[in-house]
């Protein structure tokens, strides 16, 4: 047993050695992406595999959401705390390559790998930045069932409309979107964005390819309003002959034979190259974005990182995601054999990289706008197209010059001091210590709600407005002083009521909250009244039914209230249609999103629709509390039902309703998603509130955070400006009452 | 009596029409949202009423059956994250009203030092939109190490409430006559005392709601959630919802039923509620 004691010393100690170091070698690489279904399948497939080769490597997988990846990748990268490897759209190189999230892959790329156009693509000045994986572009999808064969020109399509049986369209896409218009654009020799970075969408040529999808519109071929999900149900529903869309249509068809996984049959249907323009004679060209895996900082210097990049970006890989997922391979030596990916990887050869560059993130939303205001027929091409350039400009306008931080730090020391000065005044004359032993009990009630609500919402909000005197391109910021307040003040320099100026958004600020306020309380506090009756059957029905709209998340009940409101599709046109039958009149459908009258009504309609159940929860409540024998005594005098109201009920339950009305005024305020997901800002950005212009500046508008901060700010300024002179109003109102 | 009664009938059925009216234009809109769920493949055509198209569970299968493969298990999503949906809700309305009630309380009962900017500055964290506030609050809970975890995504969510609910709560506490707790206090009970035995049984329905309210924000975020999280296992169920909706596709018929789905243990929990709001009264006798 003695002589076993040294062996088994010397066993532990070899475990003790060997311990750490064994932990150490299961080196852990994380990857982000956005993929979903079959390609989030395929590439968990490909980790497993990837795992089984390299069982030293543990990988994460984290699938994040679309909308919060970008956001989630900027607050996580620069603290170290991100992913080693994400995917993500090579466009957004330019950006991330600015604030310092990707890194160039080192070893992991490969030269001679890809094609040509999709090294162009991930290349951002000289250096390849990202491992290119799949390229996305629109094509044609024809429907088999409806059209032999494809027309050669699109100006065809108005022609073969008038073949077509009643409600089918010839071609659905996304007409109103600059995006999908591209691929027009092109075909007229026009570009969104020249190669210096200035605005393409000008000019007799985009003026012209304009005036072309006008002609199909007019000649009914093409929807009008048309957004993804419509071209999607369309073409699925077998009421498109031909659409124009992406690959991820294909996910939503079924088998090209027709068959479906459900056992129904729909439409068959095949993929074909976009045809040409007519009057150019040269082919449309999509624009071409290329699926691209990217290396954080931290991930390009970990050789496990570069090493499951070099996998994911393999043949094996390529082929199994092309199978799979029918992804087209950014690779030379992956050739596709399904005739829906051949397509697209023939149509991929053709189409126009997006472009890398900073200002492309800026170009979408007036080429958008100009787009839409031409097809309406509210401004004639040269008109818009010179305002699109404007807003262009406007937006890549240098940051102003560094301003010297010296008289900020002079207010904050005479601040500071005048501050010291009070402090020390009041101490000396209204016996300061006295006043704090009385506070003392009253602030162990308090300390705990001063430190959650101090670190949590009132430090992150502190720092955000600070930064509101910062300007320049993200990760590369100076100190300005006010000079993004007085440009927002000025309205940029352009005309003080123009669209899209501070002073015009305020004015539709005012009128969205005053007219949701009025109608969140009225219908509120009306329906709180009629719950609230001593005797009601059903009393627990209506009050769970009457919570509904706000009990949905909001996001997917503002888009059915945008769906509704839809020209050609939606319940309200269905409503005026049955309406205009039965009284025998015809009535025009309404196109709700091309007046500002209109389209501020809609997005109204949907937030009184989401905002009244508070008021009426808060009334119920409030009205909980009232206690019964005061209304009793009221009616036994026999006042009348008004006059119990008036003067009885609402002064015993105003006290509670004031602070949800001043906080839901504050709220309608800020309400951004309504106005981004309904009318979003159409036409014209007319409908934009203060809060979704601030959202506009900061997430499309190349991510000036500063002068959206700068918004929010003033937003801050105006609401408690507003607060007090309420307050005012109030207290004089309480005192002539008592008078 | 009779015209009296008859009166008295009429007037129900008319708050009866007016308040199937308010139910219908309330349920319009998630009827079409329920039509879209039920939907396979829905034609664009302008209906009146919002019947399902090809009426399929299908998509309901797919959010409810989610699953993925996390390092070697396979997990089910959708359960992992109503639970903890359900979890970090409960605990923001938990955690929220327990950092209100004695706040607001003591901003309704104490007159102390710094009381009017105590409530100017609550007020104000209402009007700051939060536009350019994420990174900073990313920086904090970085600093705190409460990155990653369902605390820290809880105590974001608890303390963006707080400001509302003690609004809410104080203008409940103030309705309260003093004199329920001095006489209280005459017995012998200590100020706690009093307020927990007096103040918080009346109070009730307006804690209730307030407890709602912080529970509804919490339950439908999903950018916070989203960003603070890095593993799928802790999201929420609407991070999942979200999933539905890609850059260039939206599965709006999967979204929707997602939708309806999370929405039922809110509606559950409302009807478990309600019947608080008007309790309060009942149990605390109190007479004006």
């Amino acid at each position: 047993m003695m002589r076993l004691r040294p062996l088994a010393l010397l066993l532990l100690a070899t475990v003790a050695l060997l311990w750490p170091r064994s932990g150490a070698a299961a080196e852990r690489v994380r990857l982000w992406h956005s993929w979903r279904g079959q390609e989030q399948a395929v590439a968990e497939a490909l980790v497993l595999e990837f795992r089984a080769q390299q069982p030293d490597i543990e990988v994460e997988l984290l699938s994040v959401p679309y909308d919060a990846f970008s956001a989630k990748l900027a607050s996580a990268i620069p603290f170290g705390e991100g992913p080693d490897l994400f995917v993500d759209s090579h466009e957004r190189l330019g950006d991330y390559a600015r604030r310092q999230l990707v890194a160039p892959p080192g070893d992991a790329w490969d030269p001679a790998a890809f094609v040509d156009v999709a090294t162009a693509a991930v290349t951002v000045e000289g250096q390849p930045l990202a491992l290119p994986l799949s390229l996305k572009s629109l094509a044609l999808y024809v429907d088999d069932d409806l059209a032999a064969a494809a027309p050669p020109y699109l100006e065809d399509f108005a022609q073969l409309q008038a073949r077509l049986p009643p409600g089918v369209v010839a071609l659905a896409y996304e007409a109103p979107n600059a995006y999908a218009h591209a691929a027009i654009l092109h075909a007229f020799g026009a570009r969104m964005l020249h190669d210096d970075g200035s605005f393409g969408f000008v000019g007799p040529r985009t003026a012209d390819s304009i005036a072309l999808v006008q002609d199909l519109l007019d000649a009914g071929a093409v929807p009008r309003d048309a957004d993804g999900a419509l071209v999607t149900n369309l073409f699925r529903a077998g009421k498109a002959a031909f659409a124009m869309s992406g690959p991820w249509l294909a996910a939503d068809l079924g088998a090209p034979d027709g068959t479906r996984p459900d056992g129904s049959r729909g439409h068959r249907w095949h993929v074909v190259p976009l045809p040409r323009v007519r009057a150019t004679g040269e082919p449309m060209q999509p624009l071409l974005t290329v699926e691209s895996l990217m290396l954080s900082p931290a991930g390009a210097r970990k050789p496990a990182a570069r090493a499951l990049a070099r996998w994911l970006a393999s043949q094996p890989a390529a082929l199994a995601r092309m199978q799979q997922a029918r992804a087209v391979s950014a690779r030379r030596d992956v050739v596709a054999d399904d005739p829906v990916v051949q397509a697209f990887a023939q149509q991929a050869r053709t189409a126009v990289p997006m472009s890398t560059s900073t200002a492309m993130r800026a170009a979408w939303e007036p080429a958008n706008k100009a787009l839409r205001k031409i097809l309406r027929g509210d401004a004639t091409a040269e008109l818009a197209l010179a305002e699109a350039a404007r807003r262009f400009e406007q937006v890549m306008r240098p940051p102003p010059p560094p301003a010297s931080p010296l008289p900020l730090l002079l207010a904050l020391a005479a601040g500071s001091l005048l501050g010291a000065w009070v402090l020390l005044q009041r101490a000396r004359t209204a016996g300061l210590r006295e006043r704090v032993r009385r506070s003392l009990p009253a602030w162990a009630w308090l300390v705990h709600a001063v430190v959650a609500v101090g670190t949590l919402v009132v430090l992150p909000l502190v720092v955000g407005a600070a930064t509101s005197l910062f300007a320049g391109p993200p990760g590369d910021v100076h100190y300005v002083g006010l000079a993004n307040f007085i440009d927002i003040l000025r309205a940029r320099g352009g005309p003080l009521f123009a669209s899209g100026s501070f002073w015009l958004t305020l004015a539709v600020t005012l009128l969205w909250t005053a007219t949701n306020v009025l109608l969140h309380v009225g219908i509120g506090v009306a329906l709180g009244l009629l719950l609230a009756r001593p005797v009601l059957r059903l009393r627990a029905a209506y009050r769970v039914l009457l919570v509904i709209p706000w009990a949905v998340p909001n996001y997917v009940t503002a888009l059915a209230w945008k769906g509704m409101f839809h020209r050609q599709f939606g319940a309200v046109t269905g409503l005026t249609m049955s309406l205009s039958e039965w009284l025998g009149t015809p009535i025009e459908p309404i196109s709700w999103f091309s007046r500002f009258s209109t389209a501020f009504t809609a997005n109204v309609a949907t937030n009184a629709w989401l905002g009244f159940p508070f008021m009426m929860v808060v009334t119920v409540a409030a009205l909980g509390s009232v206690p019964k024998d005061v209304l009793e005594a009221a009616e036994v005098d026999g006042a009348g039902r008004w006059q119990r109201f008036w003067h009885v009920t609402l002064p015993m339950i105003g006290p509670s309703l004031v602070p949800a009305i001043t906080l839901g005024a504050i709220w309608t305020f800020n309400m951004f998603n309504v106005v981004f997901l309904v009318s979003g800002g159409d036409p014209d950005g007319t409908t934009d509130i203060l809060v979704s212009e601030a959202y506009r500046w900061a997430f499309t508008r190349d991510a000036q955070y500063g002068y959206a901060a700068a918004y929010a700010v003033l937003i801050f300024v105006l609401l408690l400006g507003l607060s007090r002179g309420l307050d005012r109003l109030r207290a004089r109102a309480v005192a002539r009452g008592g008078a | 009596m009779n015209p009296m009664r008859r009166r008295r009938a009429i007037e129900s059925a008319l708050v009866h029409v007016a308040l199937v009216i308010g139910v219908a234009f309330a349920l319009y809109p998630v009827a079409w949202v329920a039509a879209l769920a039920f939907s396979g493949t829905p034609a664009p055509e302008p209906q009146v009423m919002p019947w399902p198209q090809q009426p399929t569970t299908a998509h309901f299968e797919e959010v409810v059956g989610a699953t993925a493969t996390i390092g070697d298990d396979s997990v089910w999503l959708f359960g992992r994250q109503l639970a903890n949906s359900l979890v970090v809700a409960l605990a923001t309305a938990t955690v929220g009203v327990l950092i209100a009630i004695p706040a607001a309380y003591a901003l309704a009962r104490f007159d102390f030092l710094g009381k009017r900017s105590g409530v100017g500055v609550l007020l104000a964290t209402q009007m700051f939109p939060a536009v350019a506030s994420a990174i900073p609050l990313y920086l904090v809970l970085e600093a705190l190490g409460l990155l990653n975890t369902r605390t820290g995504l809880v105590l974001c969510y608890a303390s963006t409430a707080v400001p509302f609910a003690i609004f809410q709560l104080r203008a409940a506490f103030e309705a309260i006559p003093v004199d329920l707790e001095e006489a209280a206090m005459v017995d012998g009970a200590t100020r706690v005392g009093a307020f927990v035995r007096v103040v918080l049984p009346i109070a009730r329905p307006a804690i209730a709601v307030t407890a709602l309210f912080a529970f509804m924000s919490a339950y439908n975020e999903f950018i916070l959630a989203a960003t603070l999280l890095d593993d799928s296992r802790m999201f929420t169920l609407p991070v999942m919802l979200q999933h539905y909706v890609g850059e260039y596709d939206a599965k709006w018929e999967a979204f929707a039923a997602g939708a309806l789905v999370v929405s039922l243990p809110v509606m559950a929990l409302f009807y478990v509620a309600q019947r608080h709001l008007v309790a309060g009264l009942a149990s605390g006798g109190v007479k004006g």
